[in-house]
């Protein structure tokens, strides 16, 4: 009996580990957003030139699209450029979203180095990021066809975060009814 | 060529590490002092290679060696010096190295000053904590080697994290390490004590000064995250219950009971089995902390290098060596019996409740720490709980409580047996400072405040017990002068410390309780001239303006803290790092004996009609200095106990000659009577275990 008590010690760590094995197999990079399975919350945010079209919660129906949150200062997203680019060129729709950005600096990047986005619209003061949870610049939301949030990409998308991730799950979402 | 020495220094470092774990653990079973010599030779040389290993990371960093990948995503040619090095262990390899390097000094000293322990135990001490330096220096070279070259080498580096550039960065890892690996002699001499089969006074002398430096340093290291936090976060906390603060918290609590369970040990010979378990369960803490920041199990601020790989890796290592430890405790330590017995109300009894206290207490963390892995576990859905300070104010606020009670009473009580009567009569003075501090605070603050004006009286009750231990020992009001003034002069530092410490932790109860009760903070559009009142102190924020740093760019505030027709000049900065991409806080703090201005600016705004201003935070932080300065006491009541006579390293062996050669007898002042009957400190019988 008393003997027992000496292995008890062992019999928790045995179970311990266990748990820490199972949470191992977690991916902690995918932070759960509040957001997922659920509409897109309401917003309506104007475009980068005065008259410019930006973009509305309504405008999300339809297709499947992203919806990129990026900024002229972010230097991740300069990483994340040239995949959007190429995604553009692939017939990908990307709305983005420039947060905490001046319309003369987030213009200048695009004219620049290229305009990834189908349509962009600015955010200077963060209101609809805060909706959005956006917790750091690039996030990029997968929105399906109804203007639901299916998937959230935190940090720049990378060609593998592309073939992996998100191309698989665009092609699901584009047969879905 | 520096970076590629490193990495040969390590992988040598690594071979000796093979060896060292081997050749001592055979040497101390067949008694050939050849091969124990060995293992001392090879844990010195495995220091020196670790400590070169490490200068040539340090030296890449210093002279900017952008073709180190880690230099290269860890430095930029704008950051100061003294942050280039402190990037050295601002990042996951480099941390690792530190801890390394640690290990391999602890190491080499164990070699180097041991010399007066029993041979076999050094060896066997040696070789355990070469088996846990083999697995490190294995997780650095397989998963996480910091000398990774880039090629071609960037032309400048990214810079470090802006929140560590901090001068409380280039202290808190190194002190934090020293604790957590200091941590890990002591589970060697456990490990070493359960396969030797003895573990006996001399043992628990051996490890004393082990677990009091482990503990020192591990004090001070959360202390010094603590206050980095508060002044760099820019919200003025000073602890969030965060996974990873409890990460160190742990070991602490552990390391607190261990290093309590040791003393009775060393003079009673009692609590054997499960002062050895203690000593194995602090490191796992430790073990689990560094799993914790690097696995991402759980999230948290302070996870970097969040990489499941090196999570499996940690894991592994923990089932290696917490699981190898609880196997030879399972097996040996039934064996090994208690020594002497002691009364309900007695020295030991109170040692008892400390540490049934703490283990509470470290469960109670552990609980909150772990509870979403634990859910996530067996539960399916992807709900991420998270655990709040609201379960710790409910659970882990009682339990010490109750501890501040007890821990009065426990330098008060004499060893073997005591009477309650008599306890009672040497505690009333404390006890009624603090009734009277109860009785004060419910009458001025309000019958709602009881709770806060329970933790006063704790305090009170605390400080004032630790005075009462001092009290007793120099006799006073009893004895002559004469007799009072020998007494002063000869207190050995071993209850100075004691004194200090438990002083220490009622001023941080203190401090405690007032920011729970008292603390307030405002958020104000601010333009220049305006004013504000905040707790008893009146602000105006004078001007805002730019500023310039080596690397980043400012927003500079200066506030007047204004008293009476006097003004003292408060600056907060918002400071942008244009390479890092990222905005820090540094928060204008006044630090006050009865309490802090705390205020930090956030970012410029619009008033209603138009005008600019500024998003400022003001908080009023009562005692919250008294907070780190309590643990800073209990720090240096750790050390002036190291600094004792009689605990010295080599001390034992003379003690031992000493006390074979004279006759056991109760240590001076030691209680007040003499120590009469079976299981006399002195003649503490090694306890063997009978071959199986």
């Amino acid at each position: 009996m008393s003997r027992l008590v000496f292995v008890l010690p062992l019999i928790a760590l045995a179970v311990l580990v266990a748990a820490f094995g199972r949470g191992l197999t977690h991916d902690p990079k995918i932070l759960p957003s509040m957001l997922i399975d659920k509409p897109l919350p309401q917003f309506a945010r104007p475009g980068i030139q005065p008259g410019a079209p930006g973009f509305a919660t309504a405008d999300f129906r339809g297709e499947p699209k992203l919806l990129n949150v990026w900024a002229s200062w972010c230097v991740s997203c300069k990483v994340e450029h040239p995949v959007l680019m190429q995604l553009k060129a692939d017939g990908v729709p990307i709305y983005g979203l420039a947060w905490k950005d001046r319309a003369e600096d987030a213009q200048a990047t695009l004219t620049q180095s290229g305009n990834p986005f189908a349509r962009t619209a600015m955010d200077f003061e963060g209101r609809t990021a805060i909706d959005l949870g956006v917790t750091g610049a690039p996030e990029t939301f997968v929105v399906d066809k109804h203007g639901r949030v299916r998937y959230k990409q935190i940090g720049p998308i990378t060609p593998d975060v592309w073939e992996e991730t998100l191309k698989p799950l665009m092609a699901k979402l584009r047969s879905e009814a | 060529m520096l970076a590629e020495i490193g990495q040969f220094s390590l992988i040598l470092a690594f071979a000796a590490a093979i060896f060292q774990s081997a050749v001592p653990l055979v040497g101390a079973a067949r008694g050939e002092p050849a091969l124990m010599a060995f293992g001392r030779t090879a844990a010195i040389v495995q220091g020196v290679l670790i400590a070169v290993a490490f200068g040539c990371l340090m030296a890449s960093f210093a002279r900017l060696d952008f073709s180190v990948a880690l230099v290269a995503e860890h430095s930029h040619s704008t950051q100061p010096l003294a942050y280039r090095l402190g990037a050295t262990w601002g990042n996951h390899e480099g941390s690792m190295l530190l801890w390394v390097l640690i290990l391999g000094t602890f190491g080499a000293f164990l070699a180097l000053f041991g010399r007066d322990m029993r041979e076999t135990l050094q060896a066997r001490v040696l070789s355990v904590q070469a088996m846990i330096g083999t697995l490190f220096l294995a997780f650095l070279l397989f998963t996480s080697n910091p000398f990774a070259r880039l090629s071609p080498a960037p032309l400048d580096g990214q810079e470090l994290n802006p929140l560590l550039q901090d001068p409380g960065l280039i202290l808190h890892p190194p002190c934090l390490y020293i604790g957590y690996v200091g941590f890990s002699v002591a589970f060697a001499f456990a490990a070493a004590a359960l396969i030797e089969g003895r573990a006996d006074a001399a043992w628990a002398r051996w490890i004393r000064p082990w677990v009091l430096v482990s503990w020192i340093a591990l004090t001070i290291g959360i202390t010094m995250g603590s206050i980095w936090a508060y002044n760099v976060l820019g919200w003025g906390g000073w602890w969030a219950w965060d996974p990873v603060e409890n990460a160190s918290f742990m070991p602490w609590l552990a390391g607190t009971a261990l290093l309590h369970c040791v003393s009775v040990l060393e003079r009673r010979g009692a609590l054997i089995s499960w002062t050895l378990l203690l000593a194995i369960l602090t490191f796992t803490l430790s073990l689990i902390g560094t799993f914790l920041v690097r696995s991402g199990v759980l999230t948290s601020v302070h996870a970097f290098a969040v990489d499941p790989a090196r999570g499996v890796f940690v894991l592994a290592m923990l089932v290696g060596m917490t699981g190898a430890a609880l196997a030879l405790f399972a097996w040996r330590a039934p064996s090994l019996r208690s020594g002497a017995m002691f009364g309900t109300v007695s020295r030991e009894s109170g040692l008892v409740a400390n540490n049934v206290l703490l283990t509470a207490a470290t469960a109670t963390v552990f609980l909150g720490t772990f509870y979403p892995v634990l859910m996530e576990a067996v539960s399916s859905g992807n709900d991420k709980i998270s655990v709040g300070p609201p379960y710790y104010a409910i659970t882990f606020a009682p339990i010490m409580a109750v501890l501040l009670l007890v821990l009065t009473a426990g330098p008060l009580l004499q060893w073997r047996r005591d009477r309650f009567e008599e306890l009672w009569q040497r505690m009333r003075t404390p006890a009624l400072a603090g009734a009277v501090a109860l009785g004060a605070g419910v009458l001025v603050f309000g019958v709602r405040y009881v709770v806060t004006a329970l933790g006063f009286g704790l305090a009170v009750w605390c400080i004032g017990g630790a005075g009462a231990v001092l009290w007793r020992r120099w006799r006073l009001g009893q004895a002559e002068d004469a007799t009072v003034l020998r007494l002063i002069r000869t207190t050995p530092n071993s209850v100075w410390g004691l004194v200090l410490a438990h002083a220490g932790l009622g001023v941080f109860a203190a401090g405690v309780t007032a920011m729970g009760a008292f603390s307030a903070d405002k958020v104000l559009s601010m333009r220049p001239g305006d004013q504000a009142v905040i707790g008893p102190a009146t602000v105006r924020l004078d001007e805002v303006r730019d500023g310039r740093g080596p690397n980043y760019q400012a927003l500079v505030a200066r506030f007047s803290l204004i008293e009476g027709d006097q003004a003292r000049f408060m600056t907060s900065e918002r400071r942008a790092f244009p390479v890092a991409g990222s905005q820090t806080t540094v928060a204008a703090v006044e630090n006050g004996f009865f309490g802090n201005v705390y205020i930090s600016v956030g970012e410029p705004t619009k008033l209603s009609d138009g005008r600019d201003a500024l998003v400022v935070r003001m908080y009023w932080h009562p005692l919250v200095t008294w907070i780190w300065a309590g643990a800073f006491l209990m720090a240096a009541g750790g050390m002036t106990s190291l600094s004792d006579r009689r605990y010295r390293l080599g001390a034992p062996a003379a003690e031992a000659r000493r006390r074979a050669a004279v006759p056991p007898q109760a240590p001076p002042g030691e209680g007040g009577r003499p120590n009469a009957g079976g299981g006399a400190p002195g003649g503490m019988p090694p306890i063997a275990v009978p071959a199986e």
